[in-house]
């Protein structure tokens, strides 16, 4: 397992995400109402999207295009058009540091 | 049981056809579409990747298979007969309905001067493949029609090095859909990009390398690219005696004047509250009413209630517009970090709300916008102007109230 660290929790905001990219790839970091922090694969799996561009509500987020929405928790597609789920990631959150388990 | 006919396999038809499955609805359902491929997305075609424009399926011959939808590739319906509930097909094959659904979409309006057979239309993906093969660099391309489509092509072109004129017969570009204050910054943004405008402009005749204007100028031109707008395609509908209008009228559940026929998307002209009947020509409306006209034909009782809601990419600027401002609506800008927002309000309603800013990040805002527009609130212009108040906390402070 390779940790890297992604951002300062206190960048994201609160039931927010945020970009992060790292080695070519590109990933979603997003903080929740309660500030537990999740991470998902950046791109939307309809078309490639980021994600961290659309509207966090509770615990989903919404495409900014084509308002396919996700569990960002579980990677779970919620609503079409998007249908297939997204890859998650382990995180961590270590005195203020967002760290991120990706591979 | 003869099933649900679907006439039209776009985005509004293919998506119709699968949501009657989602609505519970078992019997046969019966896809009709005029083009020779599987239903595929338009948005893509303005925006093709180096290696040229893609065929983006909106679905795949599984999917429909699983669903137990019948498709009919490269097939129109020529005549519709309503006493028989029989829509006939231009192989000469019949098939029985006991509901069908017109999602015939739109064509492009034509010009009809002088050359006009040397303009390309931009709708289909053959219309895209052969407008995008003769974007070669330093290749001179004139487009007739400053809206959304002619704009996005202009810079998507412009990013292939082909020289660009807009030919527009308002006095400014983009003057239909999008609202003045940002139709004026996407313009200044093309100038800057390089592209020639001719403004207030009629079109007199095409000729073999330029297009004349009204006023006899003389835009030179390798290849003339119309989009001027589309017309409904009611052909069908009309001759069946079905009531239309700028499109086939629907009520506000999309039913058309015969009980057992539907319309949706850009060829459904759907009653308002106001009694006025009105079309929207856009991704997700077709989607939208898509779902609705699913719903009811599956035998549920929904009226069409969503807000209009479209966007559009320019070089790197990304426009989202929610909900119809007319001119006498009062406006209030808000910054936002990447952009740049405006609300409209009728007599302090939240009406409708656009926002401009590098790629999708006044998406968020606008979704937000959206929401607040739906609760129906009159919100404190002074807070909707304060980049610093959260839109989310507008809308959780209306949920809570």
């Amino acid at each position: 397992m390779t940790w890297v660290t992604a951002c300062q929790l206190a960048e994201i905001e609160q039931e927010g995400a945020k970009r992060f990219d790292h080695e070519g790839r590109t990933y979603a970091l997003y903080r929740a109402p309660d500030d537990s922090v999740y991470c998902t694969a950046g791109l939307c799996t309809h078309e490639a999207i980021h994600l961290a561009d659309g509207l966090v509500m509770d615990y989903e987020v919404e495409c900014p295009k084509h308002s396919g929405v996700f569990d960002y928790r579980t990677g779970e597609a919620l609503r079409l058009p998007a249908c297939e789920n997204l890859k998650t990631y382990q995180v961590e959150v270590v005195d203020g540091e967002v760290r991120v388990a990706i591979g | 049981m003869d099933g649900i006919v679907i006439v039209g396999a776009g985005e509004c038809g293919t998506r119709a056809a699968f949501a009657l499955r989602e609505a519970g609805y078992s019997e046969t359902v019966t896809l009709i579409g005029a083009e020779p491929h599987l239903p595929y997305e338009r948005p893509p075609l303005s925006k093709p990747a180096s290696e040229g424009v893609q065929l983006k399926s909106i679905c795949t011959k599984d999917a429909l298979r699983a669903a137990r939808i019948a498709y009919y590739q490269g097939t129109s319906a020529a005549k519709l007969d309503v006493h028989s509930k029989l829509l006939t097909l231009d192989d000469g094959n019949a098939v029985k309905y006991d509901a069908l659904l017109l999602a015939t979409g739109a064509s492009p309006r034509r010009l009809t001067c002088t050359g006009a057979e040397y303009v390309l239309d931009f709708r289909t993906y053959s219309d895209a493949r052969a407008i995008f093969s003769l974007a070669n660099h330093g290749a001179r391309f004139a487009i007739v029609g400053g809206g959304l489509i002619g704009m996005e092509l202009a810079a998507v072109l412009r990013g292939k090095g082909v020289a660009v004129s807009v030919i527009e017969a308002a006095p400014r570009p983009l003057g239909r859909a999008v609202p003045a204050r940002f139709a004026a910054k996407l313009h200044a943004r093309h100038v800057e990009e390089g592209v020639s405008f001719y403004l207030g402009q009629g079109i007199a005749a095409i000729t073999v390398g330029a297009v004349i204007l009204s006023d006899g100028t003389a835009v030179p031109a390798d290849v003339t690219v119309s989009a001027i707008g589309v017309v409904p395609e009611i052909s069908l509908a009309e001759a069946a005696g079905l009531a239309t209008g700028n499109g086939v009228l629907t009520d506000a559940g999309l039913r058309t004047s015969d009980p057992h026929i539907y319309a949706a998307g850009d060829c459904a002209a759907v009653l308002q509250a106001n009694g006025s009947h009105v079309r929207f020509e856009c991704w997700r409306n077709a989607r939208a009413q898509a779902e609705t006209a699913a719903r009811n034909m599956a035998g549920t009782t929904v009226n069409f209630t969503t807000i209009p809601w479209f966007w559009s990419d320019q070089y790197d600027l990304g426009l989202q517009v929610a909900g119809l401002s007319q001119p006498g609506h009062a406006s209030v800008v808000r910054p936002l970090s990447n952009g740049e927002m405006e609300f409209y309000l009728d007599e302090g309603r939240l009406i409708a709300a656009a926002g401009l800013g590098t790629g999708n990040s006044v998406a968020k805002d606008i979704k937000l916008a959206e929401m607040l527009i739906a609760a129906g609130i009159s919100p404190d212009p002074d807070l909707l102007a304060d980049p610093a108040v959260n839109l989310k906390s507008l809308l959780k402070n209306v949920r809570a109230a």
